[in-house]
């Protein structure tokens, strides 16, 4: 039986469809790369999508593949996931199918902890429909939806995920593919449900939405990648770092007022407690660096196995394996 | 005086107090009690939508009826025997019962309190209802309950609890049951609470002995066993009998059964007990929405289970989404809707069948599918199963009508045979066609393959848009959306030849045909038997296949020169008929909505005036 793979081994005879430039490209690379090196066969993967041009991805893989409808990804995963836990399930979708129409699915599916792999493509914008705003647009947002800008803020993906219980959150960016690869391949290993963020730009609708954080000349300031148990540490001149002031997160200089590399928090991705990792995933600018990497990669009970753990406990404890020999427990009377 | 025992063929009962006060208990505790004994039974539970509506108030009044005897076939209209355990329920049930039934009631709680909360003009009930003709066997029921539990050592409040097993005992001597099977009833539903079972057990007692020495002057009442088939019995509800088809037919495909579901009445049960049955290896999931609930069971049925959704109306209006996304992909689903009243919130615990047209058509684009309806609460059942088989092996979406009247009631059910069941086959894919096979390749009657994930060689993606007609890639051609709008709708089509014809009740000699579907069978088969016993001729075709019908419909309709098509809405399976076939006979209307059954009464009253 084969049990190594390389990216080939995933990649579908379908021609890509994506705007040339579009973010998604990169993402796709991560994933295929991923399910290359966690050693389960494309015939044991399930890839589940919702609506919008991230969820045409599953044609793109040569696995199992599911494009459903719109925002109800979660929940299709979850049921496949459930019915055979064997599988490796990813489920594709982008900020307006998992956190508008499909935030309820998103929510529960986080808080149950099913072992899927979630992969949220964030562009800001809808792009499938050509152009209106997203949930995640910032205030003010022009579009074809809010010709004189929004008035209403957006949500911040890690928010949700960490108020519904998350145990695993990522942040990764279309441009940087080495780190997006590593990430992608530990949210699959990742025992519960694990969701990354994907970074993306829209060429057409939203060209330039992260450059505030992606482009090469501010990144390095801009973002701050996140590595469990190394310190906060960021900048082109790696002279900036994080530490923890009162009640929170507070950017420093090393070398100044003091600070040296020892004052400088370490991350802890897998801490129980997670009010720290709240406040990484929250930082915004021109305040802090954005947080990129794995926030969070914490243990918990995981839904699809404690369903069949409860199972296995609940069987033997009744006399009867079958419906039959159920029907015979009843309250019963003959006629002879 | 001399105490007379009446023969009687069956006989209707009706429990009624407050919501707390026990009813649903003691009415099924003597239904199951008189099956046991050997008379066939129908219940039927009428409760109101409030939890627990404020004490001794009409809203707060809750019901449970049983008709026992021979040929029984609905749970009764008018009740020959009411049980009141306070103002507010006789007021409530007046209309519900004869004009000589015997209405025994708790004496205690018709005081001045009892009747201002019930809003009575006068002192006297009796009379303010005008139940003259009525036997009254006023027990002072609460003050017995405390004599007869004062050395239990137990609260008053835990004593008045046992006031409807007073009840009970009561009409177990009304209608010469033997109390000692009662008890072994009560040893089964109390054994792990021993207080509370010597409690009942003395209580229950002391009110059958109670019935033997007050010398009330009413008759007795003695309802000979009827000669049922050999076999083991059991007492079932709709609800629980869907579960266990599901279960069957899982079991016969060989299939782990998947339940996504959402609460909703009054569908519930299905949920709580496919929830229980894990002891028998079901999965079920409590989804967050009822969207979710088919969703996941969308998604454990690409994995390869059985997958099913349980709901009611307002529940399969947001489902209809993922119906079609089931009807697209070609995944086999169902999708049970215990009917109640609509639209909208409606009636959550009465019935209707008014989401006919939903089921057949609530979705969006050309979205064929199979609908079933039951017709009894055991033979939700049979459908339950025959609707996993369909899916099953055409590989589609059916959606199974039942209504509340059948999920609550109750019938006393003979427990099947599984293995005279029919065998279930899914076309799975094989691995002699790998070469060959493409993700919409159809097998003789139409069906796609079923290739499951996990399955080697079988790596395939499937979706909501259309595809292309062999590949399964999207397609945008035209004449492919044509040729696989009509490839789906044929399949269903299909299934019209490997489902039975439909059947006649009555006189198929008569020239008044009786049309019905779904949960009014009871009623509507009674009513014919009846208005053809009083000389005049009519015959009943009622169907439990409706989407597609069974081939001869049209034939057999076409026999007839009048059709009058009986339903609990406002005329939606007679405009199914019309637009379906060619009819030649003029076709009448018979249409209720009101959130109640049919009565026997009603519909023969009915006949008669069309006839």
């Amino acid at each position: 039986m084969q049990t190594s793979y390389t990216i080939n081994d995933f990649k579908s005879d379908q021609y890509v469809r994506w705007c040339p430039g579009c973010g998604n490209h990169a993402v796709l690379n991560s994933i295929q790369k991923a399910m290359s090196e966690i050693g389960i066969s494309p015939d044991n993967t399930a890839v589940i999508s919702g609506i919008g041009c991230s969820s045409r991805l599953p044609y793109y893989v040569n696995t199992y593949g599911f494009h459903t409808i719109h925002g109800r990804a979660s929940a299709i995963a979850t049921g496949v996931k459930v019915a055979n836990p064997k599988l490796a399930v990813w489920q594709i979708t982008g900020d307006g199918d998992c956190l508008a129409i499909g935030g309820n699915h998103f929510i529960h599916t986080v808080r149950r902890n099913v072992d899927i792999n979630i992969v949220l493509m964030n562009n800001g914008i809808y792009g499938l429909t050509k152009g209106q705003y997203a949930p995640t647009s910032k205030r003010g947002f022009v579009s074809k939806s809010s010709p004189y800008g929004t008035v209403e803020d957006p949500f911040n993906a890690a928010d949700l995920c960490f108020g519904a219980g998350g145990q695993f959150f990522a942040r990764i960016m279309d441009v940087d593919l080495k780190n997006s690869q590593e990430v992608m391949k530990q949210a699959a290993q990742h025992q519960g449900c694990s969701v990354v963020e994907a970074l993306v730009n829209c060429i057409i609708f939203n060209d330039g939405t992260h450059k505030d954080i992606s482009a090469k000349d501010v990144r390095d300031d801009h973002t701050i990648f996140l590595r469990h148990g190394e310190r906060m540490i960021f900048g082109k001149d790696r002279d900036k770092g994080l530490i923890v002031d009162g009640f929170k997160l507070k950017v420093v200089k090393l070398g100044e007022n003091g600070i040296s590399e020892k004052d400088i928090l370490i991350h802890d991705a897998k801490c129980q407690d997670k009010t720290l990792h709240f406040k990484l995933g929250h930082m915004k600018g021109p305040e802090f660096p954005m947080a990129l990497g794995i926030i969070r990669d914490a243990e918990a009970p995981v839904y699809d196995q404690d369903v069949y753990a409860q199972l296995n406990e609940v069987k033997p404890k009744h006399n009867y394996k079958s419906l039959n020999e159920f029907f015979m427990s009843l309250e019963t009377w003959e006629i002879k | 005086m001399i105490v007379t025992v009446k023969e009687l063929d069956r006989a209707v009962i009706r429990f009624t107090g407050d919501s707390g006060d026990g009813m649903q208990l003691t009415g099924t505790l003597f239904s199951t009690l008189s099956a046991v004994f050997g008379n066939e039974i129908s219940t039927f539970p009428d409760y109101p939508a409030e939890i627990r509506a404020p004490q001794g108030t009409l809203s707060g009044v809750s019901g449970y009826q049983v008709h026992i005897g021979n040929k029984v076939y609905t749970p009764g209209d008018k009740a020959d025997v009411l049980v009141a355990m306070n103002p507010a329920a006789l007021k409530v049930n007046v209309k519900n019962i004869k004009k000589d039934a015997v209405v025994l009631i708790d004496a205690d709680a018709f005081d001045e309190n009892g009747l201002k909360k019930a809003l009575y003009k006068t002192e006297d009930p009796i009379e303010e209802l005008r139940l003259g003709s009525a036997q009254i066997v006023s027990v002072p029921i609460s003050t017995l309950v405390k004599e007869s539990l004062a050395d239990s050592g137990m609260g008053n409040k835990d004593i008045l609890r046992s006031k409807n097993m007073f009840a009970l005992g009561l009409i177990c001597w009304l209608f010469n049951k033997p109390i000692e099977e009662a008890i072994h009833l009560l040893n089964r539903k109390f054994g792990k609470k021993p207080g509370v079972l010597q409690a009942n057990i003395k209580v229950i007692t002391d009110g059958f002995n109670y019935g033997h020495n007050i010398h009330a002057s009413v008759s007795t009442y003695n309802i000979q066993p009827t000669e049922m088939p050999k076999g083991i019995y059991t007492d079932v509800k709709g609800n629980e009998a869907t579960a266990w088809g599901l279960i069957a037919a899982a079991q016969q495909a060989g299939l782990q059964l998947f339940l996504g579901s959402y609460p909703i009445t009054p569908a519930s049960e299905i949920l709580q007990e496919l929830s229980a049955r894990k002891d028998l290896g079901v999965i079920t999931v409590q989804a967050e929405d009822e969207i979710a609930g088919i969703c996941t069971a969308i998604g454990a049925s690409f994995a390869g289970n059985l997958a099913a959704t349980s709901t009611s109306g307002p529940g399969l209006a947001l489902k209809a989404e993922g119906i079609n996304l089931a009807v697209m992909a070609e995944l086999p689903l169902v999708i049970v809707d215990v009917q109640r009243g609509g639209p909208s919130t409606g009636l959550p615990t009465k019935t209707e069948q008014s989401d006919l047209l939903q089921a057949l058509y609530g979705r969006n684009g050309e979205s064929p599918l199979v609908v079933l309806a039951a017709s009894t609460p055991s033979n939700c059942f049979d459908f339950a199963y025959m609707a996993s088989k369909l899916a099953l092996e055409h590989m589609t979406p059916v959606i199974l009508l039942t209504d509340g009247f059948l999920a609550n009631g109750s019938s006393a059910w003979r427990l099947p045979d599984l293995s005279q069941f029919p065998a279930i086959h899914p076309p799975f894919v094989h691995k002699e066609m790998q070469d060959k096979w493409a993700p919409y390749l159809r097998n003789e009657e139409g069906s796609r393959y079923w290739a499951i994930p996990g399955m080697e060689g079988f790596a395939h993606r499937i979706g909501g848009l259309e595809k292309d007609s062999r590949t399964g890639a999207i397609s945008t051609d035209p004449a492919n959306h044509q040729l696989m709008t009509d490839l789906r709708q044929q399949k269903i089509d299909n299934i019209a030849t490997v489902i039975p014809p439909l059947q006649l009740s009555g006189d198929s000699q008569a020239e008044l045909l009786v049309v019905s579907w779904g949960g009014t069978y009871g009623h509507l088969y009674s009513a014919v038997q009846q208005f053809n016993e009083q000389g005049k001729k009519a015959a009943l075709a009622h169907f439990n296949y409706i989407n597609p019908l069974p081939a001869n419909t049209e034939e057999v309709l076409n026999k007839f020169k009048k059709i009058v098509v009986c339903e609990l809405n406002s005329g939606q399976f007679a405009s199914y008929l019309r637009s379906k076939l060619k009819l030649k006979g003029e076709v009448l209307q018979y249409n209720k909505v009101q959130g109640q059954p049919f009565t026997v009464e009603e519909l023969i009253q009915h006949f008669t005036a069309i006839y």
